[in-house]
């Protein structure tokens, strides 16, 4: 996507001419039989039109699942009711709403990631409310008691790149870690 | 343009090759001193007028008849290990030069010998062009009070990226109009990284097959630990902002703790880690960077690179050489040549 194009767009999302506004949903779904169908189930009831889902099943959470996005478009007032009706079947909903990040930075971390808790690190990131760490890989070749490295790559909105890597930062510096950041700013 | 008489300080790579590339390019060396000893022109003989001054000067900047010193000569003295001449390193000084060329080693903190052989020039109104990164680095605005007094101008093309046109760009774009300069100026690093991520090595074994091929240093902490790629965003950031910067203003993080695994984590996403400085107004910043492993930056082996970012021109790349005797000493007498006749 351009930058250039980013206002426009976020505009047609929102917006619809038969006052529909579009939405986008961030689930976390077990790696089971039918949990998408189940998912998508009170999303098509509710009259919403779904407009694409992203679905990468070699992909995982820290926790295990496979994170699912969702884009539809409903009437607004319908749409709470939607989200409850997904949320009544177990359905983890990492994010429901308008807003939605424009796009994805790695980052790699760099030290004892496994002694000073990853998933706890991978927490406080997403506590920040800056980024959602939407893929993380791990490589520990001297065991989990060496340096080991991961790299996160999160879902951010652009104008708040800077403030989630600075929120890395803090959390990075707290456990001594190193951070390889990515070139922001520059067209690279 | 009328040639110029340089005085070259140092006789190390940068120092020679301008010695001996300065003829093709219009110029006469008037002395070469390394830090034992110098040849000076009037004691190889061929130079009667210089050790007078007035003769010389006459001509109003053209140089008289051959007052060159015989720079081979120089050289392979050099190269016997013995000093470069046999009168002292200042005489130097005393000759009557247009240009001193200083190409001293690059010194940290109060960046001597360089800075008092800059200074000394531009106190007798000669013209300054440095390869040598410390007073530019260190001392910038010292240095400029320096030149604003003086008749003699400083240029430094050759302190930022060797070969590559980096500083006369800014120049021509206006610093003004120049956001930042990001880039890669750091060509054992960059090689260290490029080679970690293509072969999939580890650090040392890398580093120790650059040290054998000469692209690293017997000890290659300055450009592991990304304090040479500093010095030269400090001086970007310098010229930028008109001053105010020296090393201890940069954020610096060096490549040795970076391990193989973390190139190929990167690589899973398209990207790749390089070291990367990053020059604005407000600071500097040199640190392992994630970059798209096809992107501008990317680059391999010992090539340097430079990305200005433009007010009404867009993003521009520079890349090429950014070290090597010949190279730099190139951007050395683009200087010399950008001169005014004193």
């Amino acid at each position: 996507m351009s930058e250039d194009n980013d206002g426009s767009a976020t505009t047609a999302r929102s917006t619809t001419d038969d006052e529909h506004a579009a939405y986008t949903i961030r689930l976390e779904l077990e790696d089971e039989p039918g949990r998408l169908q189940r998912a998508l189930g009170p999303i098509t009831e509710h009259g919403a039109n779904l407009r694409s889902i992203h679905h990468e099943r070699d992909k995982r959470t820290p926790r295990g699942t496979i994170p699912v996005e969702i884009d539809l478009s409903c009437p607004p007032a319908q749409f709470d009711g939607l989200v409850e009706r997904l949320e009544a079947t177990g359905v983890p909903i990492i994010q429901a709403g308008e807003r939605r990040y424009d796009r994805t930075v790695n980052v790699v971390l760099i030290g004892h990631l496994v002694d000073s808790d990853l998933s706890e690190t991978l927490a406080r990131i997403e506590a920040f409310g800056r980024a959602s760490v939407v893929d993380v890989s791990l490589a520990a070749p001297e065991g989990t008691e060496g340096a080991s490295c991961a790299r996160l790559q999160l879902a951010v909105e652009d104008e708040s790149v800077a403030d989630a890597l600075a929120a890395i930062g803090e959390v990075a510096a707290e456990k001594d870690l190193t951070v390889v950041e990515p070139l922001i700013g520059g067209r690279s | 343009m009328a040639g110029h008489r340089l005085a070259i300080a140092g006789a190390g790579s940068v120092g020679r090759s301008v010695a001996e590339l300065a003829g093709e390019y219009g110029h006469e060396v008037v002395g070469i001193a390394d830090s034992t000893g110098a040849m000076v022109a009037d004691s190889t003989g061929g130079a009667s007028a210089a050790s007078s001054g007035e003769a010389a000067a006459d001509s109003s900047g053209t140089t008289t008849g051959d007052i060159s010193i015989d720079v081979a000569s120089a050289l392979a003295r050099k190269d016997r290990g013995e000093p470069v001449g046999d009168t002292a390193p200042e005489t130097i000084f005393e000759v009557d030069y247009d240009v001193l060329v200083e190409a001293t080693p690059t010194t940290l903190g109060d960046a001597e010998p360089g800075f008092g052989h800059a200074s000394r020039a531009l106190a007798a109104d000669r013209h300054v062009v440095l390869a040598n990164k410390g007073p530019v680095a260190e001392r910038y605005d010292e240095l400029q009070r320096l030149a604003g007094a003086s008749a003699g101008c400083v240029r430094f093309e050759a302190t930022v990226g060797g070969a590559i046109p980096v500083l006369s760009t800014i120049e021509d774009l206006t610093p003004d109009a120049v956001t930042a300069v990001r880039g890669v100026l750091n060509g054992t690093a960059n090689f260290v990284l490029s080679r970690m991520a293509t072969e999939g090595l580890d650090y040392e074994h890398v580093l120790a097959e650059a040290q054998d091929m000469g692209v690293a240093e017997a000890d290659p902490s300055f450009d592991v630990d990304g304090t040479d790629a500093a010095l030269k965003f400090v001086i970007l950031a310098n010229v930028l902002a008109d001053g105010g910067f020296s090393l201890e203003d940069a954020d610096v993080t060096g490549i040795e703790g970076v391990p193989r695994s973390a190139l190929e984590l990167a690589a899973e996403d398209g990207q790749t880690i390089r070291l990367v400085g990053e020059a604005t107004r407000e600071g500097v910043s040199v640190g392992p960077r994630l970059v798209p492993e096809h992107g501008p930056l990317a680059v391999s082996g010992t090539r340097n690179i430079v990305q200005f970012e433009t007010e009404h021109a867009g993003t521009l790349h520079n890349s090429g050489a950014g070290a090597g005797g010949p190279e730099t000493a190139t951007a050395v007498l683009a200087d010399v040549g950008r001169l005014p006749s004193r």
